[in-house]
């Protein structure tokens, strides 16, 4: 009798679409946990997670004890960093992360004294009883982030509540070809996990805990059963059939309960939160026995293995070592496959550290996995469309894509392509359809940003435009101000200068009249001089106007002309502030005359 | 080590081109031998022919293209293209038909448009449809009679050099002759004739039987789905139970399902991916639109048999079809229809 005849399953629904490829499951998951030594240096990147990097809370040459912060998490979503062993810091400096695109990042380094001394710990043994604020604040303390493979920082999951949650789905599926981390810490810290979903359960206020496994594990859905019952925490099981990709959270939530998370939503919208069994582990590590996230169950595996399984390995020891320990021959491999062979990325660089979601290290022969043949084109048979989880077209996205037609990518929701992979396995034409998408998706949010920037770009353009046109109003009003103040004084002066005898009389008036010959004189070359820097000012600001808008639409159409036509534009703008000048001056001498 | 820069997946299924091809050539092999079987060696010499022609012309465009020729030789689309343009044609066909057809096709169909999975028309069809309203005499008179068929050195000299085959041997296939004859006599008449024999229609009954066998292999190995198939026949059947209830009047279903190349048509034409719509839902209305034409084109048209056509016409609406008939994505409450998006 198998143990899912003796479980009782909930009612299971199922998702549009999947595959079956070759589980390769046993290659891993006959022996049991072994645990890595600590090695001699650890290298400690400050982003393992999604979200904001962590900023680091000591320097170089600090000692530190095993569990101590080294770096705090900052902001919403973030996730701290520690000690996974006692040691000193020897550096803090960018070093090889295990990422796609092969960059260096800033990491702490980490150098084990060998002692792998704890700081004091505080646990709570009674988190029934305990606030449940304390409970997430020390979850994220213990900088949690999910150990599935996606590394969200977990606290956020208790923390965002802006609608009930009231079941907690425990994600035990593990759809992964070769990937067996979780089933095997199912089978030996089953305890573990079942306490963590109690403790979770309370930090939502959740009502309802479910657990969603495939058929494929038997041996741990015993292991969990056995556990919840001598836990005494009521766990609904809901044994699905093996499947990829029924681990994926909205399909495990279609699967369990029959419902869809919503477009573009959460599955808090829907009351239910989502949590890998190895996070529930960590979470009751971290609040009973306060031991912040520092090590981690990776799968090592592949045909190029020569001691396949699952090791408990500090994070931040080299993947290196791990592979060596394991025993892969890397002339054997290819490559190695951080991830499982549909989702996982190949490293670029092995030296580069284990982290908190390296739920798995493939490394597989070259018969195993091969490299990529040349492609046929697409013949639009459409078998894509039948196992897409998310009911897409991908023959037609990849033609989208294909030509970078990005609206019609957007028409046939590109953005609601989770990247499983289903549709080039089973692409008899072996196109790698999941790299058109990630272009497509990259250049509509490249797209975005162009967008936003040029508004921006415009909007301060207008600014400017309005604040030299309100400039202008300006300089006008106190020119206008100075000749009307100016015309006043004279025709004061000039009304004071009336009355005395007729001879002074005579003489004034003659002086006067040759005075204003000479004033007459002296105002027609000063008025038409005026009247030519008027006209050249006003040549100077139509040239400016025009040249703005050459700019605008050069920084539209034509960016690399832009730095050339801002150079121009500057020059004509001083032309016309010198233009502005000389006027400004020659009405001065005017009003002063 | 070293590393291939390659991205995820890193494993892929068994399926490949050929392989779809190739079950697609295996499936189409039992009506071509009931076919070979009632109406003699004309299938046979076809068959030859056009693969023969279909390698040749590809293999040349493929080069003057400075296309890998193996490489899309290997894919054994043309010879797809081949053998649906010879199971059509007529079996007493003069050989340059058979081979000018095959060149429409290949060439003209298929590799001027950029070759495998670019081409918007079935390209057997569009060749079918050429030569039948350029050289409507070959292609109407020219089918074989299963009665009378002809051996191996006749049929070579009928195709090759040009003998005017003995009386008897050629005429028109059956669902033509109902359509003629009708007019002047009743049905019990008209199936009298020995071109209906005993069951639907001599030699076509069962080679169509043969095909929809292939139809349900392919089912069964998914390279197609039920929905053009199933839609194919629900539509021409539909319209053959509204309009065709009285046999006096009008060619009976039975005869539209087993007399011409409906089976062929809708498990092996209509089911071409590259020029059929894409969707699930797409794929019931493509198939549908087939067959209701199929049976407007019968009764209506000047036609005896209309799956090319009716084929064609529906390749023109494909892009239109796949517009408004994407699924609902998970998540969406109703699928994005044309240019609308939320």
């Amino acid at each position: 009798m198998t143990p899912q005849s003796v479980i009782a399953s909930d009612k299971v629904f199922d998702f549009h679409g999947g595959i079956h490829p070759a589980e390769k499951k046993t290659i891993s998951n006959t022996t049991p946990i072994e645990t890595l030594p600590v090695p001699a240096c650890l290298v400690l990147p400050l982003n393992m997670h999604i979200g904001a990097p962590a900023e680091p809370v000591v320097g170089v040459g600090n000692t530190v004890r095993k569990g101590d912060v080294l770096a705090k998490a900052v902001g919403g979503v973030s996730a701290a960093v520690h000690a996974p062993t006692s040691g000193r810091i020897c550096a803090i400096e960018d070093r090889a992360i295990p990422h796609e695109s092969g960059l260096s990042a800033p990491c702490i380094v980490l150098e084990a004294d060998g002692e792998d001394d704890w700081r004091e710990r505080h646990p709570i043994k009674d988190w029934q009883s305990a606030d449940v604020e304390d409970l997430i604040q020390r979850v994220r303390d213990a900088g949690l982030a999910g150990m599935g493979g996606a590394g969200f920082p977990t606290d956020v999951k208790y923390r965002n509540k802006h609608k009930p949650i009231h079941t907690l789905l425990i994600n035990a599926a593990e759809c992964e070809p070769y990937i067996t981390a979780d089933d095997r810490l199912m089978r030996e810290r089953a305890e573990e996990i079942v306490q963590g979903a109690a403790i979770a359960a309370r930090m939502l206020g959740a009502n309802t805990i479910r657990l969603g496994i495939e058929d494929n594990k038997p041996e741990a859905l015993a292991a969990m059963h056995a556990a919840a019952h001598h836990c005494d925490v009521d766990i609904k099981f809901s044994v699905v059939p093996t499947k990829y990709p029924s681990g994926g959270e909205k399909q495990l939530i279609q699967l369990v309960t029959g419902e869809e998370v919503p477009k573009r939503g959460l599955p808090s919208d829907l009351g239910i939160v989502c949590q890998n069994v190895g996070t529930l582990a960590q979470i009751y590590r971290a609040v009973v026995l306060d031991e912040p996230l520092i090590s981690r169950i990776t799968t090592v595996t592949g045909e190029a293995t020569e001691r396949p399984g699952n090791y408990e390995v500090l994070i931040g020891t080299p993947i290196e070592t791990v592979l060596n320990t394991a025993g892969v021959h890397l002339k054997k491999a290819d490559r190695v496959i951080m991830g499982g062979p549909m989702m996982g990325f190949a490293l670029p660089d092995i030296t580069a550290p284990l982290v908190k979601t390296t739920n798995c290290l493939l490394a597989p022969t070259r018969t195993e996995l091969p490299a990529p043949m040349p492609d046929n084109p697409c013949i639009r048979c459409g078998m894509c469309e039948q196992v897409c989880p998310a009911n897409l077209l991908p023959q037609q996205l990849l033609w989208a894509s294909k030509h970078r037609d990005l609206e019609a990518a957007e028409l046939h929701s590109i953005f609601d392509c989770i990247e499983c992979g289903a549709c080039a396995y089973v692409c008899p034409s072996r196109i790698p359809l999941v790299q058109y998408y990630r272009y497509a998706k990259g250049e509509i949010r490249h797209e975005e940003e162009e967008y936003l920037k040029s508004e921006r770009a415009r909007a301060r353009f207008e600014a400017r435009q309005a604040r030299l046109e309100r400039e202008k109003a300006e300089k006008e009003a106190r020119r206008k101000a100075r000749a009307e103040a100016a015309a006043k004084a004279r025709a004061k002066k000039n009304a004071e200068g009336g009355g005395g005898d007729e001879k002074d009389d005579a003489i004034k008036a003659a002086i006067a009249r040759s005075q204003a010959k000479k004033a007459q004189k002296a105002e027609a070359t000063a008025e038409k001089s005026i009247e030519d820097l008027e006209k050249a000012l006003e040549l100077a600001a139509t040239k400016v106007k025009k040249a703005n808008e050459r700019l605008v639409v050069a920084e539209q159409e034509s960016p690399e002309m832009a730095p050339a036509l801002r150079k121009a534009l500057d020059k004509l703008e001083e032309k016309h502030s010198q233009a502005q000048k000389a006027l400004d001056e020659a009405r001065k001498k005017e009003t002063q005359s | 080590m070293s590393v291939v820069r390659m991205t995820s997946p890193h494993t892929t299924g068994p399926l490949s081109v050929t392989w779809v091809m190739g079950m697609v050539l295996l499936a189409l092999v039992p009506g071509w031998v009931v076919l070979a079987v009632s109406f003699g060696w004309g299938y046979v010499i076809n068959m030859a022919l056009a693969m023969g022609t279909a390698v040749l012309a590809e293999g040349l465009i493929l080069k003057w293209r400075a296309r890998p020729v193996g490489f899309f030789l290997k894919d054994l689309s043309a010879l797809v293209t081949a053998a649906l343009l010879a199971l059509a044609l007529p079996p007493l066909a003069p050989w340059w038909l058979t081979v000018l057809g095959t060149l429409i096709a290949i060439i003209f169909a298929k590799q001027l448009f950029g070759g495998l999975g670019h081409n918007p028309f079935n390209p057997a069809m569009v060749a079918y449809a050429l030569l039948l309203v350029s050289l409507p005499l070959y292609m109407t008179t020219r089918w074989a009679n299963p009665d009378m068929t002809l051996g191996l050195f006749d049929t070579l000299s009928v195709i090759f050099i040009g003998t005017v085959p003995i009386d008897g041997a050629t005429g028109a296939t059956p669902l033509d002759v109902y359509k003629l004859d009708i007019a002047r006599l009743t049905a019990s008449e008209v199936l009298q004739k020995p071109v209906f024999g005993t069951f639907v229609a001599e030699g076509w009954d069962i080679a169509n039987l043969a095909f929809l066998g292939g139809g349900a292999f392919l089912l069964w190995k998914r390279i197609i789905t039920w929905h053009i198939p199933v839609s194919f026949l629900v539509g021409l059947g539909g319209m053959a139970l509204l309009f065709s209830w009285d046999a006096d009047v009008r060619v009976p279903l039975s005869l539209h399902l087993l007399g011409g190349a409906t089976m062929l048509g809708a498990f092996f034409i209509a089911t071409d991916p590259v020029s059929a719509a894409t969707s699930n839902k797409g794929k019931l209305v493509y198939g549908f639109g087939i067959g209701v034409l199929i049976y407007l084109i019968r009764t209506w048209g000047n036609y005896p048999d209309a799956v090319a056509f009716a084929v064609l016409l529906m390749n023109f609406a494909a892009p239109l079809i796949d517009h408004y008939t994407r699924p609902r994505v998970y998540g969406h409450e109703k699928p994005v229809k044309g240019y609308k998006n939320e």
